[in-house]
Protein backbone atom coordinates (compact mmCIF):
# COMPACT_ATOMS: atom_id res chain seq x y z
CA UNK A 1 0.00 0.00 0.00
CA UNK A 2 1.21 3.49 -0.92
CA UNK A 3 2.25 5.42 2.22
CA UNK A 4 0.41 8.68 2.89
CA UNK A 5 3.50 10.10 4.62
CA UNK A 6 7.03 9.24 3.70
CA UNK A 7 9.96 10.53 5.77
CA UNK A 8 13.43 10.11 4.29
CA UNK A 9 16.75 10.61 6.09
CA UNK A 10 15.33 13.37 8.25
CA UNK A 11 17.66 15.12 10.69
CA UNK A 12 17.27 18.21 12.79
CA UNK A 13 19.99 20.10 14.63
CA UNK A 14 18.91 23.25 16.45
CA UNK A 15 21.01 26.43 16.33
CA UNK A 16 22.41 25.66 19.80
CA UNK A 17 23.86 22.42 18.40
CA UNK A 18 21.29 20.11 19.95
CA UNK A 19 20.62 17.14 17.67
CA UNK A 20 16.89 16.56 18.04
CA UNK A 21 16.45 14.05 15.20
CA UNK A 22 18.98 11.70 13.67
CA UNK A 23 18.38 10.27 10.23
CA UNK A 24 14.73 9.31 10.61
CA UNK A 25 13.13 7.09 7.98
CA UNK A 26 9.47 6.29 8.35
CA UNK A 27 6.46 5.48 6.20
CA UNK A 28 2.94 5.98 7.48
CA UNK A 29 0.15 4.03 5.86
CA UNK A 30 -3.20 5.60 5.04
CA UNK A 31 -5.91 4.90 7.61
CA UNK A 32 -3.67 3.64 10.40
CA UNK A 33 -3.11 4.86 13.94
CA UNK A 34 0.59 5.21 14.60
CA UNK A 35 1.77 5.92 18.12
CA UNK A 36 5.17 7.54 18.51
CA UNK A 37 6.36 6.51 21.88
CA UNK A 38 9.27 8.07 23.69
CA UNK A 39 10.39 9.81 26.84
CA UNK A 40 10.29 13.60 27.20
CA UNK A 41 12.80 15.27 24.88
CA UNK A 42 13.04 12.23 22.60
CA UNK A 43 12.22 14.27 19.46
CA UNK A 44 8.55 13.36 18.98
CA UNK A 45 7.25 16.94 18.85
CA UNK A 46 10.14 18.07 16.65
CA UNK A 47 9.29 15.32 14.18
CA UNK A 48 5.63 16.28 13.83
CA UNK A 49 6.47 19.99 13.87
CA UNK A 50 8.71 19.46 10.84
CA UNK A 51 6.00 17.52 9.00
CA UNK A 52 3.48 20.30 9.74
CA UNK A 53 5.85 23.09 8.65
CA UNK A 54 6.45 24.70 12.04
CA UNK A 55 10.09 23.67 12.31
CA UNK A 56 12.56 23.53 9.41
CA UNK A 57 14.46 20.29 8.83
CA UNK A 58 18.26 20.38 8.74
CA UNK A 59 18.42 17.48 6.31
CA UNK A 60 16.16 15.00 4.56
CA UNK A 61 12.73 15.22 2.98
CA UNK A 62 9.09 14.43 3.69
CA UNK A 63 6.24 13.79 1.31
CA UNK A 64 2.53 13.77 2.13
CA UNK A 65 0.38 12.06 -0.49
CA UNK A 66 3.34 12.38 -2.85
CA UNK A 67 3.77 16.14 -2.32
CA UNK A 68 6.96 17.55 -0.82
CA UNK A 69 6.34 19.40 2.46
CA UNK A 70 8.71 22.23 1.49
CA UNK A 71 8.18 22.82 -2.23
CA UNK A 72 4.47 21.83 -2.27
CA UNK A 73 3.64 23.07 1.24
CA UNK A 74 0.20 24.35 0.25
CA UNK A 75 -0.92 20.88 -0.86
CA UNK A 76 0.62 19.03 2.08
CA UNK A 77 -0.65 21.39 4.76
CA UNK A 78 -4.19 21.22 3.40
CA UNK A 79 -4.09 17.48 4.08
CA UNK A 80 -2.87 17.82 7.66
CA UNK A 81 -4.52 18.78 10.93
CA UNK A 82 -2.47 19.38 14.06
CA UNK A 83 -3.52 19.24 17.70
CA UNK A 84 -0.71 20.74 19.78
CA UNK A 85 0.36 19.48 23.15
CA UNK A 86 -0.31 22.73 25.03
CA UNK A 87 -3.80 24.18 25.36
CA UNK A 88 -2.92 27.05 23.04
CA UNK A 89 -6.18 28.88 22.51
CA UNK A 90 -7.28 32.48 22.55
CA UNK A 91 -9.39 33.65 25.45
CA UNK A 92 -12.11 35.97 24.26
CA UNK A 93 -13.32 34.28 21.09
CA UNK A 94 -16.39 32.11 20.78
CA UNK A 95 -15.96 28.40 20.03
CA UNK A 96 -17.76 28.60 16.69
CA UNK A 97 -15.77 31.68 15.60
CA UNK A 98 -12.43 30.09 16.35
CA UNK A 99 -13.42 27.09 14.23
CA UNK A 100 -14.46 29.34 11.34
CA UNK A 101 -11.10 31.11 11.63
CA UNK A 102 -9.20 27.81 11.47
CA UNK A 103 -11.19 26.62 8.46
CA UNK A 104 -10.60 29.92 6.68
CA UNK A 105 -6.83 29.69 7.26
CA UNK A 106 -6.84 26.53 5.18
CA UNK A 107 -8.66 28.30 2.37
CA UNK A 108 -11.95 26.45 2.85
CA UNK A 109 -15.35 28.03 2.33
CA UNK A 110 -17.44 28.43 5.51
CA UNK A 111 -19.66 25.37 6.00
CA UNK A 112 -22.10 25.65 8.86
CA UNK A 113 -23.46 22.12 8.37
CA UNK A 114 -20.00 20.59 8.75
CA UNK A 115 -19.29 22.87 11.69
CA UNK A 116 -22.45 21.68 13.43
CA UNK A 117 -21.63 18.00 12.82
CA UNK A 118 -18.10 18.49 14.09
CA UNK A 119 -19.19 20.27 17.25
CA UNK A 120 -21.85 17.66 17.91
CA UNK A 121 -19.37 14.82 17.37
CA UNK A 122 -17.07 16.37 19.93
CA UNK A 123 -19.91 17.14 22.38
CA UNK A 124 -19.30 20.86 22.01
CA UNK A 125 -22.49 21.93 20.27
CA UNK A 126 -24.01 23.45 23.40
CA UNK A 127 -20.80 25.41 23.92
CA UNK A 128 -20.64 26.91 20.43
CA UNK A 129 -21.35 30.43 21.71
CA UNK A 130 -19.19 30.14 24.81
CA UNK A 131 -16.01 32.10 25.16
CA UNK A 132 -12.90 29.94 25.09
CA UNK A 133 -11.70 31.18 28.47
CA UNK A 134 -14.85 29.81 30.10
CA UNK A 135 -14.23 26.22 29.00
CA UNK A 136 -12.77 23.46 31.13
CA UNK A 137 -9.42 21.87 30.25
CA UNK A 138 -11.10 18.85 28.67
CA UNK A 139 -13.35 21.03 26.54
CA UNK A 140 -10.41 23.15 25.43
CA UNK A 141 -8.63 19.98 24.34
CA UNK A 142 -11.72 19.02 22.30
CA UNK A 143 -11.87 22.51 20.78
CA UNK A 144 -8.26 22.07 19.65
CA UNK A 145 -9.23 18.79 18.00
CA UNK A 146 -12.22 20.49 16.37
CA UNK A 147 -9.96 23.26 15.07
CA UNK A 148 -7.57 20.69 13.63
CA UNK A 149 -10.47 18.91 11.93
CA UNK A 150 -12.22 22.09 10.77
CA UNK A 151 -10.68 21.89 7.29
CA UNK A 152 -11.44 18.16 6.90
CA UNK A 153 -7.84 16.85 6.85
CA UNK A 154 -6.83 13.34 5.82
CA UNK A 155 -4.05 13.14 8.38
CA UNK A 156 -4.36 14.18 12.01
CA UNK A 157 -1.40 14.72 14.32
CA UNK A 158 -2.14 14.58 18.00
CA UNK A 159 0.76 15.71 20.14
CA UNK A 160 0.36 14.14 23.58
CA UNK A 161 -3.46 14.31 23.38
CA UNK A 162 -4.04 12.96 26.86
CA UNK A 163 -1.17 14.61 28.73
CA UNK A 164 -2.46 15.76 32.09
CA UNK A 165 -6.07 14.71 31.57
CA UNK A 166 -8.08 12.50 33.91
CA UNK A 167 -8.78 8.82 33.30
CA UNK A 168 -12.32 9.30 32.02
CA UNK A 169 -11.34 11.98 29.54
CA UNK A 170 -8.44 9.84 28.38
CA UNK A 171 -10.82 6.96 27.64
CA UNK A 172 -13.20 9.36 25.87
CA UNK A 173 -10.29 10.60 23.80
CA UNK A 174 -9.38 7.05 22.80
CA UNK A 175 -12.96 6.42 21.68
CA UNK A 176 -12.88 9.62 19.68
CA UNK A 177 -9.59 8.69 18.01
CA UNK A 178 -11.02 5.31 17.08
CA UNK A 179 -14.08 7.01 15.57
CA UNK A 180 -11.88 9.35 13.56
CA UNK A 181 -9.94 6.43 12.18
CA UNK A 182 -13.19 4.76 11.18
CA UNK A 183 -14.05 7.91 9.23
CA UNK A 184 -10.86 7.40 7.20
CA UNK A 185 -8.47 9.80 8.93
CA UNK A 186 -4.87 8.66 9.37
CA UNK A 187 -3.78 9.38 12.92
CA UNK A 188 -0.32 9.91 14.29
CA UNK A 189 -0.13 10.49 17.99
CA UNK A 190 2.80 11.09 20.25
CA UNK A 191 2.62 9.86 23.76
CA UNK A 192 4.72 8.77 26.65
CA UNK A 193 1.87 6.71 28.05
CA UNK A 194 2.58 3.13 27.06
CA UNK A 195 -0.96 2.03 27.86
CA UNK A 196 -2.25 4.59 25.37
CA UNK A 197 -0.21 3.13 22.55
CA UNK A 198 -1.16 -0.36 23.67
CA UNK A 199 -4.86 0.51 23.73
CA UNK A 200 -5.35 2.32 20.44
CA UNK A 201 -2.39 2.10 18.08
CA UNK A 202 -2.04 -0.19 15.07
CA UNK A 203 1.69 0.41 14.90
CA UNK A 204 4.14 1.70 17.44
CA UNK A 205 7.29 3.69 16.78
CA UNK A 206 9.78 4.11 19.58
CA UNK A 207 11.87 7.29 19.59
CA UNK A 208 14.68 7.97 22.00
CA UNK A 209 17.43 10.61 21.81
CA UNK A 210 16.30 11.59 18.34
CA UNK A 211 16.57 8.09 16.93
CA UNK A 212 13.71 5.99 15.70
CA UNK A 213 14.58 2.72 17.41
CA UNK A 214 11.87 0.69 15.74
CA UNK A 215 8.48 0.84 14.08
CA UNK A 216 6.42 -2.24 14.26
CA UNK A 217 2.89 -3.54 14.26
CA UNK A 218 1.81 -3.54 17.89
CA UNK A 219 0.82 -7.22 18.01
CA UNK A 220 3.92 -8.32 16.11
CA UNK A 221 6.08 -6.22 18.39
CA UNK A 222 4.64 -7.74 21.49
CA UNK A 223 4.84 -11.21 20.00
CA UNK A 224 8.41 -10.90 18.75
CA UNK A 225 9.99 -8.92 21.49
CA UNK A 226 7.71 -9.86 24.32
CA UNK A 227 9.18 -12.40 26.71
CA UNK A 228 6.79 -14.49 28.79
CA UNK A 229 6.92 -15.13 32.49
CA UNK A 230 5.91 -18.30 34.26
CA UNK A 231 4.94 -17.57 37.84
CA UNK A 232 4.95 -20.52 40.22
CA UNK A 233 3.02 -19.92 43.43
CA UNK A 234 4.47 -21.89 46.33
CA UNK A 235 2.54 -23.36 49.21
CA UNK A 236 4.99 -21.98 51.73
CA UNK A 237 7.68 -19.29 51.60
CA UNK A 238 11.31 -20.25 50.95
CA UNK A 239 14.47 -18.31 51.87
CA UNK A 240 16.51 -19.19 48.79
CA UNK A 241 16.09 -20.94 45.48
CA UNK A 242 17.22 -24.59 45.58
CA UNK A 243 20.58 -25.15 43.86
CA UNK A 244 19.05 -27.78 41.58
CA UNK A 245 16.93 -25.01 39.92
CA UNK A 246 19.92 -22.80 39.10
CA UNK A 247 19.80 -23.64 35.38
CA UNK A 248 16.54 -21.69 34.90
CA UNK A 249 17.82 -18.41 36.45
CA UNK A 250 14.68 -17.97 38.50
CA UNK A 251 13.73 -14.92 40.52
CA UNK A 252 12.27 -15.19 43.98
CA UNK A 253 9.30 -12.87 44.48
CA UNK A 254 6.15 -12.46 46.56
CA UNK A 255 8.01 -12.65 49.89
CA UNK A 256 9.49 -16.01 48.99
CA UNK A 257 6.19 -17.50 47.80
CA UNK A 258 6.71 -17.02 44.04
CA UNK A 259 9.28 -18.38 41.63
CA UNK A 260 9.44 -16.38 38.39
CA UNK A 261 10.83 -17.93 35.23
CA UNK A 262 11.32 -15.58 32.25
CA UNK A 263 11.49 -17.34 28.90
CA UNK A 264 11.25 -16.75 25.17
CA UNK A 265 8.12 -18.55 23.92
CA UNK A 266 9.70 -18.92 20.47
CA UNK A 267 12.61 -21.00 21.77
CA UNK A 268 11.48 -24.60 21.92
CA UNK A 269 11.59 -26.41 24.21
CA UNK A 270 10.81 -23.67 26.67
CA UNK A 271 12.10 -25.68 29.61
CA UNK A 272 8.84 -25.39 31.54
CA UNK A 273 8.24 -29.13 31.87
CA UNK A 274 11.77 -29.78 33.12
CA UNK A 275 11.48 -26.86 35.55
CA UNK A 276 8.26 -28.19 37.04
CA UNK A 277 9.77 -31.67 37.40
CA UNK A 278 12.88 -30.25 39.04
CA UNK A 279 10.80 -28.15 41.42
CA UNK A 280 8.85 -31.25 42.39
CA UNK A 281 12.04 -33.22 42.97
CA UNK A 282 13.42 -30.36 45.08
CA UNK A 283 10.41 -30.90 47.36
CA UNK A 284 8.62 -27.62 46.61
CA UNK A 285 4.84 -27.66 47.09
CA UNK A 286 3.18 -25.83 44.16
CA UNK A 287 -0.13 -24.04 44.73
CA UNK A 288 -0.68 -22.43 41.34
CA UNK A 289 0.97 -21.77 37.99
CA UNK A 290 0.28 -18.87 35.61
CA UNK A 291 1.97 -17.05 32.73
CA UNK A 292 2.09 -13.35 31.82
CA UNK A 293 3.10 -11.62 28.59
CA UNK A 294 5.54 -8.67 28.59
CA UNK A 295 3.76 -5.39 28.26
CA UNK A 296 4.70 -2.72 25.78
CA UNK A 297 6.15 -0.89 28.74
CA UNK A 298 8.69 -3.66 29.36
CA UNK A 299 9.59 -3.68 25.68
CA UNK A 300 9.92 0.08 25.63
CA UNK A 301 12.12 0.17 28.73
CA UNK A 302 14.34 -2.59 27.35
CA UNK A 303 14.74 -0.77 24.04
CA UNK A 304 15.46 2.62 25.51
CA UNK A 305 17.83 1.25 28.13
CA UNK A 306 19.65 -0.83 25.54
CA UNK A 307 20.71 2.40 23.78
CA UNK A 308 24.39 3.26 24.17
CA UNK B 1 -2.99 33.15 -3.24
CA UNK B 2 -4.94 31.98 -0.21
CA UNK B 3 -7.36 34.93 -0.17
CA UNK B 4 -9.68 33.31 2.35
CA UNK B 5 -6.86 33.03 4.86
CA UNK B 6 -5.85 36.66 4.33
CA UNK B 7 -9.47 37.62 4.83
CA UNK B 8 -9.91 35.66 8.08
CA UNK B 9 -6.69 37.07 9.57
CA UNK B 10 -7.71 40.59 8.52
CA UNK B 11 -11.24 40.15 9.87
CA UNK B 12 -9.97 38.63 13.11
CA UNK B 13 -7.61 41.55 13.70
CA UNK B 14 -10.27 44.14 12.85
CA UNK B 15 -12.74 42.39 15.13
CA UNK B 16 -10.20 42.53 17.95
CA UNK B 17 -10.03 46.31 17.52
CA UNK B 18 -13.81 46.56 17.39
CA UNK B 19 -14.18 44.52 20.58
CA UNK B 20 -11.75 46.86 22.32
CA UNK B 21 -13.41 49.94 20.90
CA UNK B 22 -12.55 52.12 23.88
CA UNK B 23 -8.87 51.34 23.70
CA UNK B 24 -8.59 51.22 19.93
CA UNK B 25 -10.55 54.20 18.73
CA UNK B 26 -11.88 56.30 21.58
CA UNK B 27 -8.67 56.68 23.57
CA UNK B 28 -6.70 58.25 20.65
CA UNK B 29 -9.57 60.72 20.18
CA UNK B 30 -9.50 61.69 23.86
CA UNK B 31 -5.72 62.08 23.92
CA UNK B 32 -5.84 64.15 20.71
CA UNK B 33 -8.50 66.41 22.20
CA UNK B 34 -6.26 66.89 25.23
CA UNK B 35 -3.37 67.90 22.97
CA UNK B 36 -5.62 70.49 21.34
CA UNK B 37 -6.68 71.83 24.71
CA UNK B 38 -3.07 72.06 25.97
CA UNK B 39 -1.14 72.99 22.82
CA UNK B 40 -3.87 74.52 20.74
CA UNK B 41 -5.71 76.61 23.29
CA UNK B 42 -3.44 77.12 26.32
CA UNK B 43 -0.10 77.51 24.51
CA UNK B 44 -1.47 78.28 21.05
CA UNK B 45 -3.23 81.38 22.31
CA UNK B 46 0.25 82.87 23.00
CA UNK B 47 1.65 81.84 19.59
CA UNK B 48 -0.27 83.62 16.92
CA UNK B 49 0.93 82.01 13.70
CA UNK B 50 3.68 79.70 12.41
CA UNK B 51 4.66 80.31 8.80
CA UNK B 52 1.36 82.05 8.24
CA UNK B 53 -0.75 79.19 9.69
CA UNK B 54 -2.63 79.57 13.00
CA UNK B 55 -0.80 77.46 15.59
CA UNK B 56 -3.87 75.37 16.43
CA UNK B 57 -4.18 74.29 12.80
CA UNK B 58 -0.40 74.04 12.32
CA UNK B 59 -0.11 71.20 14.84
CA UNK B 60 -2.90 69.08 13.27
CA UNK B 61 -0.70 67.19 10.74
CA UNK B 62 1.99 66.62 13.38
CA UNK B 63 -0.56 65.39 15.85
CA UNK B 64 -2.06 63.05 13.29
CA UNK B 65 1.41 61.68 12.51
CA UNK B 66 2.15 61.25 16.21
CA UNK B 67 -0.93 59.10 16.66
CA UNK B 68 -0.60 57.30 13.31
CA UNK B 69 2.98 56.27 13.95
CA UNK B 70 2.43 55.07 17.50
CA UNK B 71 -0.85 53.31 16.64
CA UNK B 72 0.51 51.62 13.51
CA UNK B 73 3.50 50.29 15.39
CA UNK B 74 1.54 49.17 18.43
CA UNK B 75 -1.32 47.57 16.44
CA UNK B 76 0.95 45.61 14.13
CA UNK B 77 3.50 44.60 16.76
CA UNK B 78 0.84 43.38 19.17
CA UNK B 79 -1.08 41.61 16.38
CA UNK B 80 1.79 39.24 15.60
CA UNK B 81 3.39 39.19 19.06
CA UNK B 82 0.25 38.01 20.85
CA UNK B 83 -0.16 34.71 18.92
CA UNK B 84 3.56 34.13 19.44
CA UNK B 85 3.15 34.76 23.16
CA UNK B 86 0.08 32.53 23.58
CA UNK B 87 1.38 29.84 21.23
CA UNK B 88 -1.55 30.09 18.80
CA UNK B 89 0.96 31.03 16.08
CA UNK B 90 1.30 27.28 15.42
CA UNK B 91 -1.99 27.45 13.55
CA UNK B 92 -0.76 30.20 11.21
CA UNK B 93 2.57 28.44 10.70
CA UNK B 94 0.98 25.09 9.84
CA UNK B 95 -1.66 26.56 7.49
CA UNK B 96 -1.15 26.64 3.70
CA UNK B 97 -0.06 30.26 3.82
CA UNK B 98 2.93 32.06 2.37
CA UNK B 99 4.69 34.60 4.55
CA UNK B 100 3.48 37.33 2.19
CA UNK B 101 -0.13 36.31 2.83
CA UNK B 102 0.47 36.38 6.59
CA UNK B 103 1.95 39.85 6.16
CA UNK B 104 -1.01 41.08 4.11
CA UNK B 105 -3.46 39.91 6.78
CA UNK B 106 -1.70 41.39 9.80
CA UNK B 107 -0.16 44.54 8.31
CA UNK B 108 -3.29 45.23 6.25
CA UNK B 109 -5.45 45.17 9.38
CA UNK B 110 -3.01 47.25 11.44
CA UNK B 111 -2.71 49.85 8.66
CA UNK B 112 -6.51 50.00 8.25
CA UNK B 113 -6.99 50.57 11.96
CA UNK B 114 -4.43 53.39 11.95
CA UNK B 115 -6.02 54.93 8.89
CA UNK B 116 -9.42 54.94 10.60
CA UNK B 117 -7.88 56.51 13.72
CA UNK B 118 -6.12 59.12 11.56
CA UNK B 119 -9.38 60.08 9.91
CA UNK B 120 -11.18 60.21 13.26
CA UNK B 121 -8.49 62.58 14.54
CA UNK B 122 -8.83 64.74 11.44
CA UNK B 123 -12.56 65.03 12.04
CA UNK B 124 -11.98 65.69 15.78
CA UNK B 125 -9.47 68.42 14.90
CA UNK B 126 -12.13 70.05 12.74
CA UNK B 127 -14.15 70.71 15.90
CA UNK B 128 -11.29 72.66 17.48
CA UNK B 129 -9.67 74.54 14.61
CA UNK B 130 -10.66 75.62 11.08
CA UNK B 131 -8.97 73.18 8.71
CA UNK B 132 -7.97 73.34 5.08
CA UNK B 133 -6.46 70.59 3.00
CA UNK B 134 -4.67 72.09 0.03
CA UNK B 135 -3.72 68.77 -1.61
CA UNK B 136 -6.13 65.99 -0.54
CA UNK B 137 -4.57 63.41 -2.87
CA UNK B 138 -1.08 64.00 -1.49
CA UNK B 139 -2.49 63.98 2.03
CA UNK B 140 -4.16 60.62 1.42
CA UNK B 141 -0.99 59.26 -0.14
CA UNK B 142 1.16 60.32 2.82
CA UNK B 143 -1.48 58.98 5.20
CA UNK B 144 -1.68 55.56 3.54
CA UNK B 145 2.08 55.21 3.02
CA UNK B 146 2.76 56.15 6.65
CA UNK B 147 0.19 53.66 7.93
CA UNK B 148 1.66 50.85 5.83
CA UNK B 149 5.33 51.69 6.54
CA UNK B 150 4.94 51.95 10.28
CA UNK B 151 2.66 48.93 10.46
CA UNK B 152 5.48 47.05 8.73
CA UNK B 153 7.89 48.41 11.33
CA UNK B 154 5.49 47.29 14.06
CA UNK B 155 5.28 43.85 12.48
CA UNK B 156 9.09 43.64 12.52
CA UNK B 157 9.15 44.65 16.19
CA UNK B 158 6.43 42.09 16.98
CA UNK B 159 8.43 39.34 15.29
CA UNK B 160 11.68 40.40 16.96
CA UNK B 161 10.30 40.85 20.48
CA UNK B 162 10.31 37.79 22.68
CA UNK B 163 8.91 39.54 25.73
CA UNK B 164 6.63 42.45 26.57
CA UNK B 165 9.53 44.69 27.54
CA UNK B 166 11.08 44.44 24.09
CA UNK B 167 7.66 45.01 22.54
CA UNK B 168 7.46 48.41 24.28
CA UNK B 169 11.13 49.30 24.03
CA UNK B 170 11.36 50.72 20.50
CA UNK B 171 7.94 52.48 20.46
CA UNK B 172 8.69 54.18 23.79
CA UNK B 173 12.39 54.91 23.51
CA UNK B 174 12.77 55.50 19.79
CA UNK B 175 9.54 56.28 18.00
CA UNK B 176 7.85 58.62 20.48
CA UNK B 177 10.97 60.83 20.94
CA UNK B 178 11.52 60.86 17.17
CA UNK B 179 7.98 62.09 16.58
CA UNK B 180 8.15 64.72 19.30
CA UNK B 181 11.51 65.94 17.98
CA UNK B 182 10.41 65.65 14.37
CA UNK B 183 8.49 68.91 14.25
CA UNK B 184 5.05 67.74 15.34
CA UNK B 185 4.46 70.88 17.35
CA UNK B 186 6.93 73.31 15.79
CA UNK B 187 8.62 74.26 12.56
CA UNK B 188 12.23 73.21 12.13
CA UNK B 189 12.99 76.88 11.30
CA UNK B 190 12.20 77.75 14.93
CA UNK B 191 15.25 75.74 16.12
CA UNK B 192 18.81 77.08 16.49
CA UNK B 193 20.89 76.44 13.31
CA UNK B 194 22.86 73.52 14.83
CA UNK B 195 19.70 71.69 15.85
CA UNK B 196 18.17 72.38 12.45
CA UNK B 197 21.00 70.31 10.94
CA UNK B 198 20.79 67.60 13.60
CA UNK B 199 17.06 67.25 13.19
CA UNK B 200 17.43 66.48 9.48
CA UNK B 201 18.78 63.06 10.51
CA UNK B 202 15.38 62.29 11.99
CA UNK B 203 13.30 60.55 9.26
CA UNK B 204 10.06 61.63 10.92
CA UNK B 205 10.88 65.26 10.04
CA UNK B 206 10.40 64.45 6.35
CA UNK B 207 7.17 62.64 7.04
CA UNK B 208 5.62 65.45 9.04
CA UNK B 209 6.93 68.10 6.69
CA UNK B 210 5.43 66.45 3.62
CA UNK B 211 2.16 65.77 5.39
CA UNK B 212 1.95 69.37 6.61
CA UNK B 213 2.62 70.62 3.08
CA UNK B 214 -0.40 68.68 1.83
CA UNK B 215 -2.50 70.70 4.30
CA UNK B 216 -1.04 74.20 4.23
CA UNK B 217 1.58 74.24 1.47
CA UNK B 218 4.29 75.04 4.02
CA UNK B 219 7.12 72.62 4.66
CA UNK B 220 10.57 72.33 6.23
CA UNK B 221 11.95 70.23 3.37
CA UNK B 222 10.76 69.77 -0.21
CA UNK B 223 7.74 67.53 -0.71
CA UNK B 224 9.62 65.41 -3.25
CA UNK B 225 12.30 64.67 -0.67
CA UNK B 226 9.61 63.85 1.91
CA UNK B 227 7.97 61.37 -0.44
CA UNK B 228 11.32 59.83 -1.34
CA UNK B 229 12.17 59.36 2.35
CA UNK B 230 8.82 57.67 3.04
CA UNK B 231 9.38 55.33 0.10
CA UNK B 232 12.94 54.56 1.23
CA UNK B 233 11.67 53.76 4.73
CA UNK B 234 8.93 51.55 3.25
CA UNK B 235 11.53 49.79 1.10
CA UNK B 236 13.84 49.16 4.07
CA UNK B 237 10.96 47.73 6.14
CA UNK B 238 9.93 45.47 3.24
CA UNK B 239 13.52 44.26 2.88
CA UNK B 240 13.79 43.44 6.58
CA UNK B 241 10.45 41.60 6.56
CA UNK B 242 11.47 39.70 3.42
CA UNK B 243 14.71 38.63 5.13
CA UNK B 244 12.84 37.64 8.30
CA UNK B 245 10.44 35.49 6.34
CA UNK B 246 13.15 34.00 4.17
CA UNK B 247 15.16 32.91 7.17
CA UNK B 248 12.15 32.14 9.38
CA UNK B 249 13.62 34.55 11.95
CA UNK B 250 11.94 34.10 15.36
CA UNK B 251 9.15 32.13 13.67
CA UNK B 252 10.67 28.91 12.44
CA UNK B 253 13.44 27.18 14.34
Amino acid sequence: MQPIISINNLSKTYSNGYEALKNINLEIVEGEILALLGPNGAGKTTLISIICGIVAASQGSITVSGFDTVSDYRQTRRLIGLVPQELTLGAFEKVSNTLRFSRGLFGKKPDNTYLETLLKDLSLWDKKDSMLMRLSGGMKRRVLIAKALSHEPSVLFLDEPTAGVDVKLRKDMWTLIERLRESGVTIILTTHYIEEAEAIADRVGVISNGELLLVENKEVLMHELGAKRLIIELNSAIQKIPASLKTWELDLAGNGRQLVYTYDPHNKPTGIRDLLNAANEAGLQLDDIRTTQSSLEDIFINLVHAQP
Amino acid sequence: MNFRAIKVIYKYEMLRAWETLLQSFISPVISTSLYFVVFGSAIGSRIQQVEGVPYGAFIVPGLMMLVLLTQSVSNASFGIFFPKFTGTIYEIMSAPLSFFEILLGYVGAAATKSLIIGLIILVTAGFFVPLQIAHPVWMTMFLVLTCISFSLLGFIIGLWADNFEKLQLIPMLVITPMVFLGGSFYSVDMLPPVWQTVTLFNPVVYLISGFRWSFFEVSDVSVGLSLAMVLVFLGICLLIVWWMFKTGYRLKQ
